[in-house]
């Protein structure tokens, strides 16, 4: 349920669902998502240019030259949000290699969880993880919830240039640098697996809101041999 | 028959060739792009007859040396723009914004500044040919999306120009001056109460310096330290242009065009959609001052916006 509705600036507007961080309210945000993505298809609304959700708010932008905040904000209370949506999720492999050369932040991470690379890889490998959103840079997937033993913080200084595939955790959630970018992450492996095609235009993002992800190990050969 | 281009002769700071921008896509972490300043982009259309919506090649301070090959094109830049025409016989010829020209094959069109502001446009009659990408021929250089592999212009390349076959002219021109005014509405963010009762009121009262760190992702501000009583981190959520967020520092930052489409800083205000053109435009150096307004005075705001915006677009008839 959508807890209190408030405008973001004239062009945009803020449902939020909740402070908390879990798979119950972000599966509402999804729902709520993927019930307005098929009233926008249908043209049951105008003006609505861009749906965003993340953990537990949804933003709607809209084109204040055909719309407003009061009209879209009507439509959305009135919205019959039906729960038997088509399940849209599903389980994704990620191969993952750990060598040092790819995982960069073992070190800090030993040394702030008091944990060997192997105890950390063990807690964060083969597990099933939520897709809660996807987003900053294109196709990156906000994933969680990691063991509590492995939460850590970011990096107090981000790193500038973060290489494509690394994958990182901070806190509670882990994520895949689908590109190279600024990020504060601690890296702790390399996918050579490609999450975002761009060519791919009508479905470029592999992990979207709602899917399971799990790592699994591979080697450094397998890495480098690594064939799509 | 051989394609009509222009040839880059010298790219300058930032070119790409930018329309409205992107739709539907945040969700997947790709962001609007499109005109930093909308206005200007729909006005050097009008003037060469297009559809508003029609790429236009935008540049920043230093704009390009162009080459004019195999064809005739009936042009126009729009912006506070200083350039120069070089004709056949080498005479440099200045040109004028907000009205239309005539290149000629084996001539140039020197660029050379942006004058007080940062982005200028230039249109072409019939506009560029170039490949959508997501239904937009805007270039984002950041995620490398759009024309040209998503990339800036650079020496050497070719901007092929979709149709210059018999070019039907028509004289046009509008007197429009770009508005400088280094204020900027503002109506108050979702995190406006993480900030102190003090720092609040700064925010609205003193200036803030805009500093060499702004590109078509953001424009990063220097003044009175904002104050953060709550917590300098909220998780993170989606973002649009506009925003004003304030990292741990206590420096804001004003979101453009290329913004990262999800962040975790506190967001103290957002931008009216009527002064996003204007706001972009205000050069590194200079000094903006935020004015709160009400979303009810936004939403006017906005209509005078579009209705200025169409006195000029109808004054191009």
């Amino acid at each position: 349920m959508i807890k209190n509705i408030s405008n973001l600036g004239d062009a945009a507007i803020y449902c939020d669902f909740g402070k908390e961080v879990n798979e119950a309210i972000n599966s509402e945000v999804i729902k709520y998502y993927h019930c307005l993505s098929d009233v926008i298809k249908e043209r049951k609304i105008e003006g609505i240019t861009n749906l965003t959700p993340s953990y537990n708010k949804l933003i709607i932008s809209f084109d204040l030259g055909i719309t407003n905040f009061s009209n879209i904000k009507k439509k959305i209370e009135n919205l019959k949000i039906e729960d038997s949506k088509k399940q849209t999720s599903k389980k994704v492999k990620i191969p993952v290699c750990c060598d040092d050369k790819y995982g960069l932040d073992f070190k800090r991470l030993s040394e702030k969880l008091s944990l060997s690379k192997e105890e950390i890889l063990k807690l964060y490998l083969y597990k099933e993880y939520f897709c809660y959103m996807t987003g900053f840079i294109a196709g990156m997937p906000f994933l969680g919830d990691l063991d509590k033993n492995i939460r850590c913080d970011r990096l107090e200084t981000p790193r500038v240039k973060v290489p494509e595939g690394s994958v990182g955790i901070t806190e509670q959630f882990a994520n895949i640098y689908t590109f190279e970018s600024p990020g504060g992450w601690n890296i702790i492996g390399s996918t050579p697996k490609k999450i975002f095609k761009k060519n791919n235009i009508n479905d470029p993002a592999l992990i979207k809101p709602g899917d399971k992800v799990i790592f699994y190990e591979i080697t450094n050969e397998e890495y480098l041999n690594w064939n799509e | 028959m051989s394609e009509v281009y222009l040839e880059v002769l010298r790219p300058g700071i930032n070119t790409t060739t930018q329309d409205y921008g992107r739709e539907h896509l945040y969700h997947i972490g790709i962001t609007i792009s499109g005109a930093m300043d909308l206005r200007n982009h729909k006005l050097a259309n009008a003037l060469v007859s297009n559809k508003t919506d029609e790429a236009t090649i935008e540049f920043a301070y230093q704009g390009p040396l162009l080459k004019l090959k195999n064809g005739t094109i009936n042009f126009a830049i729009t912006g506070d723009v200083t350039f120069n025409i070089i004709r056949k016989n080498s005479k440099s010829e200045e040109g004028k914004c907000y009205q239309n020209y005539i290149l000629e094959s084996d001539e140039q069109l020197d660029i050379l500044s942006t004058k007080k502001s940062v982005y200028g446009y230039l249109s072409v009659s019939g506009g560029f040919k170039l490949e959508k990408f997501w239904n937009s021929y805007s270039i984002n250089t950041k995620a490398n999306i759009g024309p040209n592999n998503g990339k800036k212009y650079s020496t050497g390349e070719k901007i092929l120009v979709k149709n210059s076959e018999k070019l039907k002219i028509k004289e046009k021109k509008i007197n429009y001056v770009n508005p400088s005014s280094n204020l900027i509405r503002v109506i108050k963010g979702t995190n406006f109460d993480y900030f102190s009762n003090d720092s609040q009121n700064k925010f609205f009262q003193e200036d803030y310096l805009i500093t060499n760190l702004t590109d078509r992702m953001g424009m990063r501000l220097k003044g009175s330290i904002l104050k953060n009583t709550k917590s300098s981190n909220i998780k993170s959520e989606g973002l649009i242009r506009g925003v004003i967020q304030v990292p741990a520092d206590g420096n804001p930052i004003i979101l453009l065009s290329d913004h990262g489409t999800i962040g975790g800083y506190p967001k103290i205000g957002i931008v009216v959609s009527a002064d996003l053109d204007r706001v972009a435009q205000l050069s590194p150096g200079r000094k903006i001052k935020f004015k709160e307004v009400t979303l009810t005075d936004a939403e006017n705001l906005f209509k005078d916006y579009l209705s200025e915006t169409n006195k000029y677009l109808n004054a191009t008839n």
